[in-house]
């Protein structure tokens, strides 16, 4: 049994802190995504699990073992690198069996083991090439195939697929998505893409500043979030946050308009609360090209500015109470730019945020 | 003028500016290696000769014992000191190249860039100038005409070379990579031995020639160092031709050809080690 577990652990560069504290607990065969924005320390916290990097203070335990003061090799985790990381002098299957090799195996069970990683990853045909000769996809496969031939506790990936086109990550995302359900092991993984975050994760852990801000599943996260950080950071297009006040169990925005308090928020808010009104653009749609069946809705009629086709649906550019405020048609028509259309806006989806901490209001 | 036209004109001109180029830098060892294989009336003939009518070898038969002429000039005693002082200077500059390339290029560590810039500074004073205080530092230590008082001279000489040089070549080698072995079972030692060094060879060897040729050919410090067998290199034992009226041309070239030849063997070696280019696809492509 692997799981991983941080109790307060403190990163600093010299003076400077960048991770503060942080806590969090993966359990054995636990899918784990640190998603956040550049310079949040999800890479940081990453390495100090790998031991790349020391930790200034706190604990990382693997399994039941605290290996704060353990070099990396010990540890018994494998990791993908960014940029692979394959040794360009050495071809596939040299890089495959490098950890193999040093940790003093036979040859003939190195061999078992890489012809086994590489069926698993179809590799079988490339043994023999050397990294400059494949493909980003391919480079990128091999790089999986070193972590996973080590049957390590734990795989740990460092924005493995951000060096890949478009098309190329979407196909790859799910080839590491199948292979955690074949290789069940422990993953920490680490990426900037919210997309990955919440199709391959059991659990997301959203980090800011060297602060974790939300750890929960993809759901939980993405229907719940803590606060405007994370409301902004997962989805996409990203929840409209629109600032209001609220007066006899209204929501006032700055232009005069009004909205109902959702009623299941509606004991968390005071009167005269500074707030901020939340809600995505998939819950703001006109009316006939929703998809959802909300029970409490309130119309309000907006007049489009701009329209993307986006196929399925139509992402529409409104104001609304002075900010640009986005909606999505489902089952879309044409829509010409100035067309005002009376959108549903679906209350129980909505979130409320109070101003000046940004917080969630809602009482878990 | 059709563009075709345009286009070879100017690759003619390119090709006739490299052919004079390669002339002016080739003509001058050219004609020191013809002239170790002629006789002297030849390479003092006026007007000069400039193909040569006659080839011999006598020139290296006299400078090395054999034949009806002599000179007694101890060819293989100077031969036997260059090789030792060149290949011993070369191979501890070069360890102490890669341990010093290896941290500048991987350690943080206080005032870093000062002491590289202090190498750098040291690299920039010519050797000659530091002749008389060396010399004179070297008659109180007892290292005047020693090959230990030259090795330390040119170890000296070449380590900010090869730290300059490896640090750039383990600059260029992914930090990911050392990782990436670490987190598969190495200790930093092995991944060291095992992935960077193999990635750097090729710089190690363009720094390990270039230092081994400044000690191999390097005068003015040797000449004022030296001063018997027990020391003396092959550069400097080429002042034994010069006699206070006359200067013996052909055995100057031929003992020229034999300085020569092993670098010229070195660098044929090593050539292939000197293309770098290793390191590319390894890493985000």
């Amino acid at each position: 049994m692997a799981g991983i577990s941080l109790q307060n652990v403190v990163k600093k560069y010299g003076r400077l802190e960048v991770v503060h504290g942080i806590n969090l607990d993966i359990e054995h065969n636990e899918f784990v995504v640190l998603v956040g924005p550049s310079g949040c320390g999800k890479s940081t916290t990453l390495r100090m699990i790998a031991g790349l990097e020391d930790i200034s203070d706190g604990d990382i335990a693997i399994g039941d073992q605290v290996v704060n003061d353990l070099p990396p090799r010990k540890r018994n985790i494998s990791m993908v690198f960014q940029n692979y990381a394959l040794y360009p002098h050495m071809n596939v299957r040299e890089n495959l069996g490098f950890g193999l090799k040093i940790a003093g195996q036979s040859k003939d069970a190195i061999e078992q083991r890489v012809q086994e990683a590489a069926d698993i990853l179809g590799l079988s045909e490339l043994l023999e090439r050397i990294p400059a000769e494949l493909s980003g996809g391919q480079r990128q496969r091999v790089a999986m195939g070193r972590a996973i031939v080590r049957h390590p506790e734990a795989f740990l990936f460092d924005e493995p697929l951000s060096n890949l086109d478009a098309k190329l990550r979407v196909q790859m995302r799910t080839e590491i998505k199948k292979l955690h359900n074949k290789v069940k092991t422990t993953v920490v993984y680490v990426t900037h893409d919210q997309v990955e975050a919440m199709t391959l994760a059991d659990r997301i852990v959203v980090m800011k500043d060297g602060y974790i801000e939300q750890v929960g599943t993809p759901m939980e996260v993405f229907s719940h979030p803590v606060n405007t950080f994370v409301a902004s950071f997962i989805g996409s297009p990203p929840m409209n946050l629109i600032p209001a006040r609220i007066t006899s169990g209204m929501a006032e925005f700055r232009d005069g308009k009004k909205i109902p308090v959702p009623s299941r928020l509606a004991e968390d808010v005071t009167e005269g609360q500074e707030i901020i009104f939340g809600i995505r653009p998939d819950d703001l749609t006109p009316i006939g090209h929703g998809i959802h069946e909300a029970r409490e809705t309130t119309d309000i009629d907006l007049t489009v500015d701009l329209a993307e086709l986006l196929g399925t649906e139509t992402l529409l550019y409104t104001s609304f109470a002075g900010q640009e405020v986005q909606g999505k048609m489902f089952d879309p028509r044409n829509v010409t730019p100035g067309e005002t259309l009376t959108f549903r806006l679906s209350l129980d989806k909505a979130h409320i945020f109070d101003a000046a901490s940004g917080q969630s209001v809602r009482r878990l | 003028m059709s563009r075709d036209l345009k286009k070879r004109l100017r690759a003619a001109g390119l090709w006739v500016t490299t052919f004079v180029l390669m002339v002016i830098m080739c003509v001058p060892g050219l004609w020191v290696v013809l002239s170790g294989f002629r006789p002297n009336r030849e390479i003092l003939a006026k007007p000069p000769v400039w193909v040569p009518e006659e080839l011999t070898l006598s020139n290296f038969g006299k400078i090395f014992g054999f034949g009806a002429e002599q000179v007694a000039i101890p060819v293989l005693s100077y031969f036997w000191n260059s090789m030792v002082i060149a290949m011993t200077s070369t191979l501890i500059a070069l360890i102490i190249g890669m341990a010093g390339g290896y941290a500048f290029a991987r350690f943080r560590f206080r005032f870093k860039n000062a002491w590289f810039l202090g190498l750098m500074l040291f690299r920039a004073v010519p050797g000659i100038a530091l002749s008389l205080p060396v010399f004179m530092l070297w008659s109180r230590l007892g290292l005047i005409d020693t090959q230990m008082g030259l090795i330390i001279v040119y170890v000296s000489l070449n380590v900010p070379f090869t730290i300059w040089l490896i640090d750039g070549f383990f600059r260029q080698i992914p930090m990911s990579l050392s990782e990436a072995a670490q987190v598969d079972g190495c200790t930093r030692w092995q991944a060291f031995w095992k992935i960077e060094f193999p990635l750097a060879r090729s710089g190690i060897a363009a720094a390990g020639v270039f230092a081994f040729l400044t000690s191999w050919n390097e005068f003015a410090l040797a000449s004022q160092l030296t001063r018997s067998t027990d020391s003396k290199t092959l550069p400097v034992g080429l002042m034994d031709f010069t006699a206070q009226f006359t200067i013996d041309w052909a055995g100057m070239c031929a003992m020229a050809v034999i300085i020569i030849v092993p670098a010229l063997i070195l660098t044929f070696l090593v050539q292939k080690h000197l293309i770098a280019g290793l390191t590319f696809g390894g890493v985000k492509g």
